[in-house]
């Protein structure tokens, strides 16, 4: 076999394994909803705590099995700390920053998104297992970065 | 058909007073390494949980130490080595000499650059880390200070670009010789990436910082800053592809295959690099699912010619490892020069850049990023890109650089093997513990020492991280050592000496489709327009921006 011919059935390989890779992707997102955040809206960074519905963090029952956790980062703790949610629940964390840029991971889950000063952050997921997951600020904000964290408790 | 010129050391020759500059750029460059690989090991064995940072002179904080060693390895030592690099290969392929007052501007602008910097991070008013998102506010000489280092990088495109100019003019009807067209289409795509950075910084961060505008807007300049930051990656990397393409294959004892399929791998990386910026910011909001989908499709196109160069780069290798007696499927791959240490850094970096390559494409693969991003993954990841790709390529180049810019012999061949050993052991075992460590959620960028918070998990890998970061450190101290050495005791050699570079296996074709690769305006034109396309939306709906974020100083 010439190079040429092995060149082309290894890109031909390459090519077909991102494909492949791609649509795997695409289904996982809009096949089984697994979205980033998208626009959610833009908010003043110095009236958060004034502006609905930040004027009254915390997590509360919205319909039937459905939450909403609303949450603020500012340099160096997350309002709530601790966020009790039930398993097999659908979540939507509301959240955005005061100062500058954090980031909220809950170790564990796919909820991992930043918090960046005037925009709002909204991304919903589910916990099946009951658990407690450490929520990290994962986004440098500063001397006590490493201080900044919370929990997500499953029950 | 061989051009007569390549194997030749008479074929051109540098003037003195040039290489001396370039040799200047290549010792800022590892200058600016070391200082990064010192912090380096403070960072690792944080995780580890040992602090030596505290007796680091004049460092406060954990992310001060951070902010330098981001800042002097992947920006001081990257641009400057690339500056100096990539002058001498388009200057040697070209058989030109360059416009010296220009490249001592080059060399000045980064110098000066540096030491704004420098002077900022050091006085600790500047630890923002190297992605340096507002509205956390820097003193203004960082900004200017990575202005400069930008601007020192288009003064070298136009320094390239004119000696291509002046060839052109001269060589009417001629290819581009491939080693010269390569390390113009590296600065042909920075300078596109990089308008990203310097809007960001001199339009909005320098009069920010000092006081002239009053608010920044952190999701427009991070976005800003992604325009560049993927590309960046490619501005790191090319350098070192270009060692692989043009100059591996002879250090191997083989050939280039194709001159056409080369040219068409930096053109994919010119078109595909810039509009890809959006994975890094998966988890932003602000931005739309749709635009993101978008920039993470074409990532997975410029991991493509990435394919291409590990096909073409080990058929070369096999090649020179079946001239020196190598038979089978695998046998080549040990007959290859193992004694040689310029040609072992670089084979070893392929190999990590193996696993960095397929870690990246995790990254960008759209929702899956949200299990690694912004965890101790990342860093695992780009430890095998730029950590040591990039970083064990550039020593790799400097085993026979320093030599040839110095006229001297290398001192130290053992050791200089020894050092690169060292270092990839070092930096898969780094990579394995912040890996491990990052797919259980250990933050990156945290001063975990200090953290009240931990996993059980992280222990064993932020032992890892430690134990490989030390042996990072040492092989870098190795390395060091040899170069000292070759500087100051190496024997002064008598005949010239030429850059190690090769021709292909199959010559350049002087007609039909392939010559048209050599026209860069439209190439640039193409980019621009595909730029538009991945920008355009977002910018369309998000402009004229939130301008609503006060600074701070949290540090
Ligand atoms: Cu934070
Ligand atoms: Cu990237």
């Amino acid at each position: 076999m010439t190079v040429e011919r092995i060149e082309k059935i290894f890109l031909g390989l390459t090519a077909a394994m991102l494909l492949v890779f791609l649509g795997a992707l695409f289904y996982s997102a809009f096949g089984m909803g697994m979205h980033l955040p998208d626009r959610a809206g833009e908010i003043l960074p110095s009236e958060v705590r004034n502006t609905p519905p930040f004027d009254d963090p915390g997590v509360r029952e919205v319909g039937d099995n459905q939450y909403e956790v609303v949450l603020i980062g500012a340099a160096w703790s997350f309002t709530p700390r601790e966020i009790r949610v039930p398993a097999g629940a659908e979540v939507t964390f509301i959240a955005t920053t005061t100062d500058v840029i954090h980031g909220v991971h809950v170790e564990g889950t796919r909820v991992n998104f930043m918090l960046i000063p005037g925009q709002i952050a909204k991304v919903t997921s589910t916990f099946r297992e009951p658990g407690e997951h450490l929520m990290i600020c994962h986004e440098y904000c500063g001397a006590g970065h490493h201080l900044m964290y919370g929990r997500v408790i499953v029950e | 058909m061989r051009n007569p010129t390549v194997a030749s050391p008479e074929g051109f020759q540098l003037p003195d007073s040039q290489r001396r500059v370039i040799r200047w750029m290549i010792y800022l460059a590892f200058g600016a390494l070391s200082i990064g690989i010192i912090n380096g090991l403070g960072q690792a064995l944080n995780y580890a949980r040992v602090d030596i940072l505290q007796y680091f002179p004049g460092m406060r904080t954990y992310y001060q130490g951070l902010t330098v060693h981001g800042v002097v390895n992947a920006i001081v030592f990257t641009f400057a080595f690339a500056n100096g690099f990539l002058a001498l290969t388009t200057s040697r392929a070209l058989a030109r000499p360059l416009n010296t007052p220009l490249l001592w501007a080059v060399l000045g602008t980064m110098v000066t650059g540096t030491l704004l910097a420098g002077y900022a991070m050091a006085t600790g008013q500047a630890s923002v880390l190297y992605t340096f998102y507002p509205p956390l506010l820097a003193h203004w000489s960082f900004y200017v200070g990575l202005a400069l280092l930008v601007v020192s990088t288009w003064l070298t495109a136009i320094l390239l670009f004119g000696a291509l100019r002046g060839w052109r003019k001269e060589n009417e009807g001629k290819r581009i010789p491939l080693m010269a067209f390569i390390s113009v289409a590296t600065y042909a795509m920075w300078t596109l990436a990089s308008l990203g950075i310097a809007v960001s910084v001199v339009g909005l961060l320098i009069p920010w910082s000092l006081g002239l505008i009053d608010h920044s807007d952190p999701l427009l300049s991070r976005t800003l800053f992604w325009f560049s930051g993927h590309p960046i990656v490619y501005f790191w990397l090319l350098p070192a592809y270009v060692s692989w393409y043009v100059m591996v294959p002879r250090q191997a004892g083989g050939t280039l295959f194709s001159d056409s399929l080369t040219r068409v791998v930096f053109i994919m990386f010119l078109l595909l690099s810039i509009p890809t910026g959006f994975h890094h910011q998966y988890t932003d909001p602000g931005i739309s699912g749709g635009m993101k989908a978008l920039h993470g499709v074409l990532t997975f196109g410029v991991f493509f010619p990435s394919m291409v160069t590990a096909f073409s780069v080990m058929y070369a290798l096999e090649i020179g490892g079946r001239r020196r007696g190598g038979t089978g499927l695998a046998n080549w791959f040990l007959k290859l020069d193992w004694g040689n240490p310029a040609l072992v850094a670089q084979i070893l970096a392929m190999l990590t850049f193996t696993l960095g390559g397929i870690t990246g494409l995790i990254n960008a693969s759209y929702n899956l990023n949200q299990a690694i991003h912004n965890t101790a993954w990342v860093p695992g990841h780009f430890h095998m890109t730029v950590g040591s790709a990039v970083t064990m390529s550039f020593m790799g180049i400097a085993f026979w650089l320093i030599p040839y810019l110095n006229r001297k012999e290398l001192v130290g061949r053992g050791l200089a093997l020894v050092s690169q050993w060292v270092y990839f052991v070092g930096v898969l075992v780094m990579a394995r513990g912040l890996i491990s460590g990052g797919l259980d959620g250990m933050p990156r960028r945290t001063e975990m020492l200090e953290a009240p918070y931990s996993k059980p998990s992280w222990e064993l890998a932020g032992m890892l991280t430690g134990l490989g970061g030390t042996l990072m450190f040492v092989g870098g101290m190795l390395f060091f050592a040899v170069l000292i050495a070759t500087i100051l005791f190496g024997r002064k050699t008598e005949t010239p000496e030429d850059i190690p570079f090769t021709d292909t296996y199959h010559p350049p074709a002087t007609t039909g489709w392939e010559v048209k690769l050599d026209s860069f305006r439209y190439w640039v034109i193409a980019t621009i327009v595909l730029i538009l396309i991945a920008y355009g939306p977002f910018l369309a709906q998000y402009l004229p921006g939130n301008f609503t974020s006060t600074g701070y100083r949290f540090f």
